[in-house]
């Protein structure tokens, strides 16, 4: 599913030359459940940041489902994740002033597609939140908001699910329920989901743990669900 | 991305900020009012100038004297020569040479105090002959037109013109009274109907004369000069080829071969209309233009909003393009937005410019003068609009595209 064979990524800042990346190697597999684990400054943001077609990396292969997409241009990175990605931010970042269902519909505006309605409601549903569907991003709470995100991230059928610290900004209870939701779409319809946390707490519900230290792999742990 | 769900993002987005995207709107509103009501009533002084050369008649052409030569060659001046006479004014009656002519009559003017009873008045007093009603397009009220055996016996009878009537005769009968023009009396044999149209002259500021008797009576010592020929053409599509039949008439009759020289020139109330309409024209370009500068202005007003919006939903920006908008999707946005906030201010600005244009004549103040009614006129309207939404092209542009190529990880970041 995702492929990175020897990424790098180096920052210019004025004369300086920041190694954010150096030499990642990683395959992520259909239905994985990888948490990227590191300290702050460890490269985990730079990572997700590529692995979400968000930037593109300075030098390596990146393929995920099966394109390489580390030599695109700014609007086929667009189609990119609009297609094959589905973010979910550590803020929510729902678009204000604007209904759970009109942000669930979303990337499929993007996408040009039909029956957006429909879809729409059907990934509210999947996760537990079709009764909020006309409220607005600031009538729901912080668990709510996550989960219409995660609807949005659901809602194109993307190849992953890119969870960038998805309980940084929730209190444990919501955080409990956000994890086991993650959890249930990857265990129950097999979602291939990359999560991004500093937390031991939170990565505890991957199948997978990739630990970063200064822009190096510095252990890759299966462990039992 | 259709244009629907642009639509719907952009009356989001300004809906956002009501106050805002109305006093941007108002900007834009100000200025397309401006430019519908001046343009208006450029319009309206051109149909007015229309109405009053029109009334006078768009089928009439004047011959004057032109310029008198000295033997040196010394021009002497508009009108100085006097060199109409009765008999060109009888070669242009006739049929034969001039088809296209209905009638011609020689004037001469003169000027003199008018007194009935203790009232005095001044008008011009017109010598001229029985077709003066049909070339002048003037109607009787009252009494009669002189006839042409009291042109031939220069009899001392006048018509008069309704405003002459109200100043010397208050709510007598003026038909079959007495008065004196410098002195010398006169029966008043008939009264013509108002003619209406003011500024180039009231057409109801007349006294009218047999030639013969302004001749003998009123023009003194300077004889029996013509100081102009009035003809008629049939209809007023034919009054190039009079000009030309009368032209070619005067230049045989006078033993001019080089028509340059010629000692009269011609005016058609064409010619008139012509001129006054290019005056208006001007008139309506330039108020129009000086509207258009506040246009500018709310467009710049637009810009400056667009900006504003674009950097405060710079995350909103960032989550879009996170989830798959591409640079043009964002800039169709934003541009929409800003043509939304331009076509809706002009499409407001074009109902209350025609709303105050439509109330005006209404206003008292304006009614009693002589300020020309506005006349909105479709083009101008359906231009406004264009020219409201291309501003909102124009100066949304910029905004739009610094949007646009917000680079996704930043603009996320931004707070």
């Amino acid at each position: 599913m995702i492929t990175l064979e020897g990424i790098t990524k180096t920052y210019r800042m004025g004369r300086v030359e920041v190694p954010a990346l150096q030499g990642i190697d990683l395959h992520v597999g259909r239905g994985d459940f990888v948490a990227i684990m590191g300290a702050s400054g460890s490269g985990k943001s730079t990572l997700m940041n590529i692995i979400g077609c968000l930037d593109v990396p300075t030098s390596g292969r990146y393929l995920l489902d099966g394109t390489d997409v580390a030599r695109l241009n700014d609007d086929e990175l667009a189609r990119i994740r609009n297609r094959k990605i589905g973010f979910v931010f550590q803020s929510f970042n729902l678009i204000p002033r604007t209904s759970a269902l009109h942000n669930v519909e979303m990337p499929l505006v993007y996408a040009g597609e039909g029956g957006r309605t429909a879809r729409a409601r059907e990934a509210l549903v999947a996760v537990g939140l079709a009764d909020r569907a006309h409220h607005q991003p600031t009538e729901l709470s912080g668990g709510q908001q996550q989960r219409a995100a995660i609807a949005r991230a659901l809602v194109t059928n993307p190849a992953i699910l890119l969870a960038d610290e998805p309980t940084g900004n929730l209190d444990s209870g919501s955080s409990l329920e956000i994890m086991k939701l993650l959890a249930t779409l990857n265990a129950e319809q097999g979602r291939t989901v990359v999560l991004i946390t500093h937390e031991q707490d939170i990565a505890r519900f991957a199948t997978r743990v990739v630990e970063l230290r200064d822009g190096r792999i510095v252990r890759d742990q299966r462990s039992d669900p | 991305m259709n244009l629907f769900e642009a639509l719907r993002i952009a009356g989001n987005g300004l809906l956002a900020n009501r106050l805002r995207s109305s006093l941007t709107m108002l900007g834009i509103l100000i200025g397309v009012t401006a430019v519908i009501l001046l343009v208006a009533v450029g319009n309206g002084a051109s149909v007015q100038i229309n109405n009053q050369v029109q009334s006078l008649g768009a089928n009439v052409i004047y011959i004057y004297p032109s310029n008198a030569r000295g033997s040196g060659g010394v021009s002497q001046g508009f009108g100085t020569a006097q060199t109409l006479t009765q008999t060109d004014v009888d070669a242009i009656n006739n049929r034969q040479q001039a088809p296209d002519i209905v009638a011609a009559i020689p004037i001469a003017q003169s000027g003199g105090q008018i007194t009935y009873a203790n009232q005095n008045y001044f008008a011009p007093t017109t010598g001229t002959t029985t077709a003066f009603p049909t070339v002048r397009n003037y109607q009787i009220a009252e009494g009669t037109f002189f006839t042409d055996d009291d042109v031939a016996a220069r009899h001392r009878v006048v018509v008069l013109g309704q405003t002459v009537v109200d100043n010397l005769f208050g709510s007598t009968d003026p038909i079959g009274q007495t008065i004196k023009i410098s002195k010398q009396s006169f029966r008043v044999v008939g009264v013509f109907a108002t003619k209406g149209g003011t500024g180039l002259g009231s057409q109801d500021n007349v006294v009218v004369a047999p030639i013969t008797t302004v001749w003998a009576y009123l023009t003194g010592e300077r004889g029996k000069v013509i100081s102009q020929i009035v003809a008629s053409a049939s209809s007023p599509s034919v009054v190039t080829q009079a000009e030309t039949e009368i032209t070619t008439i005067l230049l045989q009759r006078h033993q001019i071969s080089d028509a340059t020289q010629a000692d009269f020139q011609l005016q058609s109330q064409q010619d008139i209309l012509n001129q006054a309409n290019s005056i208006a024209t001007a008139l309506t370009l330039v108020l129009g233009a000086i509207a258009g500068i506040s246009l500018v202005v709310g467009g710049i007003g637009i810009m400056n909003i667009m900006l504003v919006t674009v950097t405060e939903r710079t995350r909103e920006i960032g989550i879009r393009k996170a989830i798959g908008a591409r640079r043009r999707d964002i800039l169709i946005q934003f541009l929409i937005e800003a043509m939304v906030l331009s076509g809706l201010g002009g499409a407001l600005g074009i109902a209350v410019g025609a709303l105050l244009a439509r109330e005006a004549p209404n206003i008292p103040a304006i009614a009693s003068s002589s300020f020309p009614t506005p006349v909105v006129s479709a083009p101008s309207v359906v231009l406004a609009f264009c020219v409201s939404v291309a501003i909102g092209l124009f100066f949304g542009i910029y905004p739009a595209n610094r949007a646009a190529r917000l680079h996704p990880i930043e603009a996320l970041r931004y707070e």
